[in-house]
């Protein structure tokens, strides 16, 4: 999982001052915020000059996956104080989630759940931030990194986490229609075109979802 | 742009959305919920995508010059072929940069 994390917070922490952010933002957004597509779009959306609501309301849109996390993982915390619980909360990735849900529902069992959680937190989390506080020196210090091209990293892992997702119709039609509405909409006020594109698309996915065979829908 | 309000308000969305379930709230999401969500990767990210690799300060820049297309393509094949992110991601990386310098050398010479 770390050697998946590592490359991104480099990349995150070079690029965050090419987006107008400074060394100590882009640090603090890594540890308070703590959660890496949601970051890479809003660098990508400051670049572009977004509005401030329109990122938050973004990273809302992006992090709502985090909802089901919270629920899959409620019975797994429910034993633990309620500051535990505030505090463990800040941890739950994609990663996260991952590693503990695989590891909490496996026949194995016998595990403490707040030890492995918070062994699991902090291994991630210092993947997370180092990686992204050497991001930020190699960026201020190697002159000119941020024209190598780095910038289309990130349109390059926003393919890359499409592209398998594609395997069936209705999710080609979201795509379909996410890329075609945010082209049309693209002259829209607030920079709003994204959040039109990606509501309407969910929106064709789950019409042509009901319209198929459960089956096909369901992979 | 004020950068403590973007944390703040970055954080604060993030922080209610994992510890949603873990204070009395209820404890399931709606299953119309659960669907929608399965569409969000695709449908955020793809829009983001296509503005950036096709436009160009609001026009089309649909030209042999424009790298990030080529790059995007090639990303998109590799993860397609072989399934592996870093490797799509540098490969389209390493095309992208190429095609950035090649490309201009390549009409200058026809």
């Amino acid at each position: 999982m770390v050697v998946g994390i590592v490359p991104f917070g480099l990349i995150f922490g070079t690029l965050a001052s090419s987006a107008g952010l400074s060394p100590w933002a882009a640090l603090a957004m890594s540890a308070l915020v703590y959660a890496g597509s949601a970051q890479f779009i809003a660098i990508t959306l400051l670049a572009a000059g977004v509005g401030l609501p329109v990122i938050i309301a973004t990273t809302l849109v992006v992090n709502l996956r985090h909802l089901l996390y919270s629920a899959t993982m409620q019975p797994y915390v429910r034993e633990l104080s309620r500051p535990w619980r505030a505090f463990l909360g800040h941890f739950l990735t994609d990663e996260a989630f991952a590693v503990l849900y695989n590891r909490f529902s496996s026949p194995r069992g016998g595990v403490d759940h707040r030890r492995y959680y918070l062994g699991v937190a902090l291994t991630l989390y210092a993947a997370w931030t180092g990686s992204t506080a050497i991001g930020v020196l190699l960026g201020n210090v190697v002159p000119g990194i941020q024209h190598w091209g780095l910038e289309f990293a990130m349109v390059a892992s926003f393919v890359g986490i499409v592209v398998p997702q594609l395997k069936n119709r209705a999710q080609i039609a979201a795509a379909l229609t996410a890329g075609i509405v945010a082209l049309l909409a693209h002259g829209l006020p607030y920079q709003l075109g994204l959040m039109v594109a990606a509501l309407t698309a969910v929106a064709v996915g789950m019409m042509l979802e009901r319209t198929m065979a459960p089956a096909e829908g369901e992979t | 742009m004020n950068t403590v309000l973007l944390l703040a308000g970055m954080a604060s969305v993030t922080y209610v959305l994992r510890v949603g379930f873990w204070f009395g709230a209820g404890d399931s999401l709606p299953v119309w919920f659960k669907r929608a969500l399965r569409y969000v990767p695709v449908a955020v990210l793809t829009a983001i995508i296509v503005p950036a690799v096709l436009l160009k300060d609001g026009a089309f820049d649909l030209d042999i010059h424009n790298a990030r297309l080529v790059g995007a393509l090639a990303t998109g094949l590799i993860v397609w072929r072989f399934n592996h992110l870093l490797a799509g991601i540098g490969g389209g990386l390493l095309v992208f940069v190429l095609w950035r310098w090649l490309s201009p050398l390549l009409t200058a010479w026809m």
